[in-house]
């Protein structure tokens, strides 16, 4: 066990867990922001992508100790006040259906925005997937993400 | 009622109509939270701080039950939409049968919800009427209200519920037409929406109790096989693990205080199996015990004339599929909370009821003093309708004498699913001068899923076909025959269940006999379907025009009669299950070999469309279901144990395999049918029939990229 400090959505967090801990479970068991899906805890699927210093990455394979003293946004922490662009978009879309993996969805799209404010189809597909869906909504993921970048839900 | 008895219930209640059940009738203002609370039934709770409460008694696995559902009630109730709330019910006796799934959902509660909504409004228009002293005709239920337009008055139902809890309940009500509808057809927003996108929404996986500990299993990886004995020293040395125990035959469980502990636990717990009968089985065995069944006579599922005496030039083919795994985003869990003599459950599952019913007995009590509450799923496809979970948590928390949340990893879900039944096909038809069969047989040989549950449905046919095969085409000498196989890796039901298999044989068949033909294979199918003819079926009535009408609709959206650009191919399918008819044209071209979708055009009628933008959905996410499917959903077997494990070796479609999807529906007002599922079958034989456009390649085993 160690003592291991982060900021997550701002705020700092002191927590007690062995280093190797994949940072997903100290998220969700620890600090009970069960936001971070788990889907396949090999970085496969997604469900788990959360922003640390601003990049995205899977919390399932990443061992807390590696974030320790960085800056961890996950889809709590998205938003300030009220809905993030996307969260709206994602809403104005119907994106969706049983809404599993969306967060990871929205965490990715988020990133990309960052540094992509007006992607086109090819980077949403580059940038999303590694995201998996079996509900199959990645048509409306696609809108969602061009009518957040104010490309009107359009191709 | 046994787990799979209550299915058949479904499926046999769905399709005659009968069986239906309006939630039991509440004493009067018992309903709610204070006694003034309007609960006409169990379904809907009207308190007089203006809250309408709709209860959802069937499970949210992102099919939409937690809109379209209460929609139907809101629209007989004259309710303002804004005002609902939704309650999920838990396992329950209120409710008759809650399973979810077969695509059942709006088809089993349209008329109790309905009329729930009607008995009501009535009793509303009743309260007003007395309340302000005019006949009950002079006044009307409109958003939420009752007014009275010729004194300029209204009363909010809050207002009204107290009154109308004193009032008797009547029968007999009327039901809305169609064109009056305001909010059955309407594209509302999903209620579940916000929650999710905000990380908000629990699912089982998320759910929590204080003091809880997790808790991962150890199965034996081969099928069939036992623990024979374990040693616990290195696990209980990872921090937290407080429990290490055999919670069956085949499954030793690690409890911990974080999953991560739990984890580790079992990573390095020395478990010691006997492999069992089947160390031998694998995927090659299972296919020739396919064929060998093949040999025997099977049961009629539908029959028409005699086609061994019909003449004409005969064209045969077999089709093989493998076992396929749902895989739904959220792996397997359950939280429970043994106590004694009660257990309390928080299940993500769509069978309440028999989750409840068999963690009683694993865990030695009634099933009364087992509560179970249902949780939003990350998915189900008909995983869900296992109760392993369930079981396996509550045996857990007896065991280690605490709450305790039971998770799956991915490749426990993998590895020791249910799966779809792998099948083959053999069919023949007899061409006529023209190319148009005279005759047509299909033999569908796979083991059951229900029959290997130990209900295997009388004279031999499996339970679920009456709902999932059809004949599609009234062919004069047709035979549609199933021959029960057996096989020891276990079955479940998979988004579509047999519906998949029938249609990708047939509508490979068909498109085999058009090219044999020399026809296009749209106006062959519409050729055969050219005669208005109603094909029994079990409970179900086909009618070869709405088929006809999916196909056209589909054809036109497509542009079928277009030329295609340069390298672009098309395929067409059409089937009906689950009382529901759809049409698809996929549009490809090929790649280094392999197929590149580019479109999908799909047509549907199934009656009154109760959300359409939920409908969209099912069938978008239905097809994209279907292509994963078709593409490389494969389950195979190695010395008796599952070999797939994570989703880098059974993989599903991912953003850049996707094509678009158009969706149409027929318009109508027939009453509604199943839209989970119908949109699935036709995906893989549109596919195959579209790479033999493109290459003239037929395609007769899944997947297609093995």
């Amino acid at each position: 066990m160690a003592d291991i400090t982060l900021r997550v959505n701002g705020s700092e967090k002191k927590v007690s867990v062995s280093p190797e801990t994949p940072l997903l479970w100290v998220l969700r068991d620890t600090l009970e922001l069960t936001g971070t899906k788990f889907g396949c805890g090999a970085g496969l699927c997604g469900a788990c992508t959360v922003h640390v210093d601003g990049s995205p990455i899977r919390s399932c394979s990443t061992p807390v100790s590696q974030v320790a003293g960085k800056s961890v946004t996950t889809i709590e922490g998205l938003s300030v006040n009220g809905l993030h662009v996307l969260q709206q978009a994602w809403i104005d879309e119907e994106v969706p259906q049983c809404g599993y993996c969306q967060t990871g969805q929205i965490m990715s799209a988020a990133a990309l925005l960052a540094t992509t404010p007006r992607p086109t189809d090819e980077q949403i597909t580059q940038a999303m997937n590694g995201n998996l869906c079996r509900c199959g909504t990645y048509e409306r993921i696609r809108k969602a993400v061009h009518r957040a970048a104010g490309n009107g839900g359009a191709r | 009622m046994s787990p799979l008895s209550r299915r058949e219930f479904v499926a046999a209640g769905v399709a005659a109509g009968a069986g239906l059940v309006i939630g039991f009738y509440l004493p009067h203002g018992k309903g709610g939270s204070g006694s003034e609370a309007f609960s006409p039934n169990a379904y809907l709770r009207i308190t007089p701080d203006n809250k309408v409460t709709i209860v959802v008694a069937r499970s949210e696995m992102g099919q939409g039950v937690r809109t379209a559902l209460p929609m139907i009630l809101a629209e007989e109730l004259e309710a303002d939409w804004k005002q609902i709330e939704i309650e999920q019910a838990g396992a329950s006796t209120l409710y008759g049968d809650q399973t979810t799934g077969g695509s059942a959902s709006i088809r089993t509660t349209w008329d109790p919800m309905r009329k729930a909504g009607a008995m009501a409004r009535e009793m509303l228009i009743s309260a007003a009427a007395l309340t302000w002293g005019v006949a009950r005709s002079t006044c009307a239920a409109e958003n939420g209200s009752v007014k009275h337009a010729a004194s300029n008055r209204k009363l909010s139902y809050g207002e009204l519920a107290q009154k109308a809890s004193t009032l008797p309940i009547p029968t007999d009500v009327p039901l809305k037409q169609p064109k009056d509808y305001k909010i059955v057809g309407q594209r509302l927003p999903r209620v579940d929406s916000p929650s999710k996108v905000k990380g908000e929404a629990v699912f089982g996986i998320d759910f929590r109790l204080p003091g809880m500990k997790y808790a991962v299993l150890s199965r034996c990886p081969t099928i069939g096989g036992k623990v024979t004995g374990f040693d616990d020293k290195e696990s209980k040395k990872i921090p937290g693990v407080s429990y290490v125990g055999k919670v069956s035959d085949s499954a030793i469980a690690v409890v911990a205080d974080s999953v991560w502990g739990a984890m580790e636990g079992r990573r390095i717990l020395n478990v010691t199996w006997d492999d069992g009968p089947n160390k031998d089985l694998n995927t090659a065995a299972v296919s020739a015990s396919l064929k060998k069944a093949a040999s025997k006579k099977g049961a009629s599922l539908y029959s028409a004339g005699d086609p061994a005496k019909a003449a004409g030039r005969r064209i045969s083919a077999e089709y093989e599929l493998p076992f396929m795994a749902h895989a739904p985003m959220e792996p397997g869990n359950c939280t429970a909370h043994f106590q004694g003599t009660k257990c309390e459950l928080w299940a993500p599952t769509q069978v309440p009821q028999d989750c409840r019913d068999s963690v009683a007995q694993a865990i030695g009590l009634e099933s009364d003093q087992v509560k179970l509450n249902v949780t939003l799923m990350g998915g189900g496809f008909g995983r869900r309708l296992e109760h392993d979970y369930a079981v396996e948590a509550a045996l857990v928390s007896k065991a280690a004498n605490a709450p305790v949340k039971v998770i799956w990893t991915r490749e426990d879900d993998m590895r020791f699913s249910t799966y779809r039944p792998a099948s083959l096909h053999q069919l023949t038809a007899a061409l006529d001068g023209s190319g148009y069969p005279v005759s047509l047989t299909h033999r569908l040989i796979a083991p059951s899923i229900s029959g290997q549950k130990g209900q295997p449905g009388a004279n031999g046919v499996d339970p679920d076909l009456p709902d999932e095969a059809g004949p599609v085409y009234p062919v004069p000498n047709y035979s549609l025959e199933y021959v029960m196989a057996e096989t020891a890796v276990p079955l479940g039901w998979m988004r579509s269940v047999y519906a998949l298999q029938a249609a990708f044989a047939l509508e490979s068949f068909i498109d085999e006999l058009a090219v044999a033909a020399g026809k296009d294979p749209l106006q062959y199918r519409l050729h055969l379907l050219a005669k208005d003819q109603d094909l029994p079926y079990f409970a179900t009535t086909w009618h070869t025009a709405r088929m006809r009408g999916v196909l056209q609709l589909a054809a036109e959206k497509s542009g079928w009669d277009k030329p295609l650009p340069a390298g672009r191919y098309c395929g067409i399918a059409c089937f009906g299950c689950f009382a529901s008819y759809m049409a698809e044209v996929v549009e490809i071209s090929m790649e280094n070999n392999q197929p590149r979708v580019h479109r999908v055009v799909a047509a549907v009628d199934c009656g009154q469309v109760v959300n359409p933008s939920i409908l969209e959905q099912q069938i978008q996410g239905g097809i994209v279901y279907g292509l994963s499917n078709a593409l490389r959903a494969k389950i195979t077997i190695d010395k008796g144990r599952v070999v797939q494990g994570n989703f880098d070796d059974y993989a599903p479609l991912r953003m850049d395999e996707t094509p678009v999807v158009e969706v149409y529906a027929v318009p109508s007002a027939e009453t509604p049918t199943g839209i989970g599922e119908p949109s699935v079958p036709p995906v893989a034989p549109a596919l195959c029939n579209a790479i033999y456009a493109a290459t003239k390649k037929r395609i007769r085993a899944l997947p297609i990229l093995s």
